[in-house]
């Protein structure tokens, strides 16, 4: 693998529901009544080389936008470091700071709710690259044409508002939003489940026509392992709040190691598939309120052993660049 | 269709909506039958008018849309002709209905065992309360709920997304329908929990002989699940026939664009085929084939509206270019 652009070590967050005042006199008066702490992200580690493009599988309630959240530096780590281009985002000074800042963009899911609707395109598109010193402000309505065109969208829109735009469109306005500063780093949160089929491949092919002209790496987080296998390099998938697999694309798809990660890619339902008798996995995601003890996925894995029970499963390396955190692993 | 009468026989069915802007097509000219215990998948994107050809089956068309013209013959019957009083008796008794949101279906202030047990009575005023809980129960147990007899007793809100919309199914199944109208009913939820959805309804088509029309966007659903498929387009079907066929022979080109868009069939990191443009409004469609501004075979022919035929034994196609030669890729 070639450098790593992102390394992130040991990183966790948590939520903590604080009590309101009834819930602590009640305490205070004895009743058994605790703050309630969700681990959302719980010791992720993981490496991101530079110009690739890495998929972030989970359901939902896995923590997947969180740690996307993270990473973009839109939300605080509770403990553990992301390293940027060798440095860590703590450590930075501020021209540091600001520089990474910009060079991680993020691009979200709801093509609807991340967009101004009182902000007419070329300044959503043109506030940031003028704020920052990309456009001088007399070349803005030059400069977000470039953007715009980039992106497939016709310039002659720019004096629209996002409204009077559909879905595929206003996800161009999002992406083209976070390419006017110039980014490295895109984190995509579930940046096509909102669009319809043909639309999605139309966004699909953006990225990754993106990628080979920019020289972008990715962190492509989604529920749809169809789109993820399409797009990605390597694959991480994550159940309640931690990682269970790593691996290559390819490696995955052709023998997940982790029994979650072979329910997960049994259940995908394929165009090629008909007829199919539907094996489910057993049981519900659990509460990330109160998580299993042990492996989280022990109560719905068909191999669950005592051990399981009781201890967390490392993730380990068990082939050159793959890793897994599961017990059976060291049964060899 | 020869033979026993279908379970459902739709003819030339017409729904528009008479809005102050304009009149919109929803559903303009869908003809296609349902045969005992069969599933068939009507696929299409936003607005190709599949939700309003399942309300139109079952009634609940709300004004300003209206049925204009066709037929709807379950059983033989013609539902059109039956008028309010008579769908009320067999609606959620002979035909029902899942929508995608359980919460819409559900309601939050009644217990699941009263709504189920005022569904039964609904239908036959003379079931004992006994009689009809324990009916509600096996209902429950039948799409997988553990404990059925404690989550009798719950509210929709203690349950999860997954299981709410088991209590949807059970609901639907209290009457042993002949058909279930299933309006993507498993878009909002995680790919496991999808998994053991799917593997209900299969179940219960293939014990009871249900039949079952599942609507949805999801072309890998569809595979795995229906015995027909039906693709629609600007309010019409555009293309339908065997599962197989359509999906490994597309004739008509939307079906084939629509295939050649969707990830995890097309090789691993290739561009996706993209169907240009986007769907045209409802409002103004254009005169003759509605796909015609985004079809690669489009001609002077396309003006006039294409009607219905059988280039292929079994398949139905709206369609002046129909791909007939085997030997092409999909998606050129």
């Amino acid at each position: 693998m070639s450098e790593a652009m992102l390394e992130i070590d040991d990183l966790s967050r948590n939520f903590t529901k604080k009590l309101d005042l009834a819930e602590r006199l009640a305490q205070k008066m004895g009743a058994n009544i605790r703050e309630e702490v969700v681990h959302a992200v719980d010791g992720v580690s993981l490496k991101i080389a530079k110009g690739g493009v890495v998929g972030l599988v989970g359901e939902s309630g896995c923590g997947k936008s969180t740690l996307g959240r993270m990473i973009a530096g839109i939300l605080p780590p509770s403990s553990g470091r992301i390293v940027y281009k060798g440095i860590s985002l703590t450590d930075m000074d501020i021209a540091e700071a600001k520089r990474a800042a910009l060079e991680i963009q993020m691009i979200f899911q709801d093509p609807f709710a991340s967009l101004n609707p009182r902000m007419r395109v070329v300044d959503i598109i043109g506030e940031a690259p003028v704020a920052h010193g990309f456009a001088k402000p007399s070349e803005i309505h030059e400069y977000v044409c470039d953007v715009m065109q980039r992106v497939g969208l016709d310039p002659e829109y720019r004096r629209r508002y996002p409204h009077q735009f559909s879905g595929g469109q206003r996800q161009r306005i999002g992406i083209a939003r976070a390419l006017a500063v110039k980014p490295e780093f895109l984190v995509c949160d579930e940046a096509i489940a909102a669009l319809d089929v043909s639309i999605q491949a139309q966004v699909i092919n953006l990225f990754m026509d993106l990628r080979e002209d920019l020289d972008l790496t990715y962190l492509f987080i989604s529920h749809d392992l169809s789109v993820v296998e399409h797009i990605s390099d390597r694959v991480v998938i994550m159940y309640l709040g931690r990682v269970v697999e790593i691996a290559s694309t390819d490696a995955l798809f052709e023998k997940p190691n982790h029994p979650y990660a072979q329910a997960l890619l049994n259940e995908v339902p394929r165009v090629d598939q008909r007829g199919r008798d539907y094996k489910p996995v057993e049981g519900e995601i659990p509460s990330p309120l109160d998580p299993p003890g042990g492996c989280h996925f022990h109560p719905r894995c068909p191999h669950a052993m005592d051990r399981c029970r009781a201890e967390r499963p490392v993730l380990r390396e068990i082939a050159p660049e793959r890793w897994s955190a599961c017990h059976l692993n060291d049964g060899t | 269709m020869t033979g026993t009468p279908a379970t459902l026989d739709v003819r030339d069915l017409k729904t528009h909506f008479f809005t102050k802007a304009g009149v919109a097509r929803a559903v303009d000219g869908v003809s296609f039958s349902v045969a005992k215990g069969e599933v068939v998948g009507l696929v299409g994107e936003s607005g190709s008018g599949k939700t309003v050809t399942g309300f139109s089956i079952i009634g609940l068309v709300d004004p300003p849309g209206r049925v204009v013209s066709g037929e709807v013959l379950f059983k033989g019957e013609n539902l059109l002709a039956l008028g309010n009083d008579g769908m009320r008796k067999l609606r959620g008794n002979r035909i029902a209905m899942i929508f995608q949101d359980p919460m819409m279906t559900l309601n939050p202030v009644l217990r699941v065992d009263t709504q189920m047990v005022e569904t039964i009575k609904a239908h036959d005023p003379g079931v004992s309360k006994r009689d009809a809980l324990l009916r509600a129960r096996d209902a429950l147990g039948q799409v997988g709920i553990p404990a059925p007899d404690e989550r009798l007793r719950s509210y929709p809100h203690q349950f999860s997304g997954g299981m709410r919309q088991r209590v949807a199914i059970a609901i639907a199944l209290l009457n042993k329908p002949d058909l279930i109208i299933a309006d993507e009913p498993t878009t909002a939820l995680d790919v496991t929990i999808q998994g053991q959805i799917l593997y209900e309804a299969q179940k219960l088509c293939r014990e009871t002989g249900t039949s079952m029309i599942w609507i949805t966007h999801d072309l890998a659903v569809v595979a795995g699940l229906a015995d027909k498929i039906c693709v629609m387009y600007g309010g019409r079907i555009v293309e339908q026939g065997a599962i197989s066929d359509v999906l490994d022979h597309p004739v008509h080109p939307y079906t084939r664009g629509l295939l050649g868009s969707v990830p995890g069939h097309n090789t691993r990191g290739q561009r996706l085929y993209q169907i240009p443009g986007m769907a045209p409004s409802l409002m103004n469609l254009p005169e003759g084939c509605a796909f015609q501004a985004r079809c690669p075979k489009a001609d002077t022919a396309c003006k006039t509206e294409p009607a219905i035929t059988e280039p292929v034994p079994g398949r139905a196609i709206r369609c002046f270019h129909p791909h007939l030669d085997r030997s092409e890729e999909v998606g050129t």
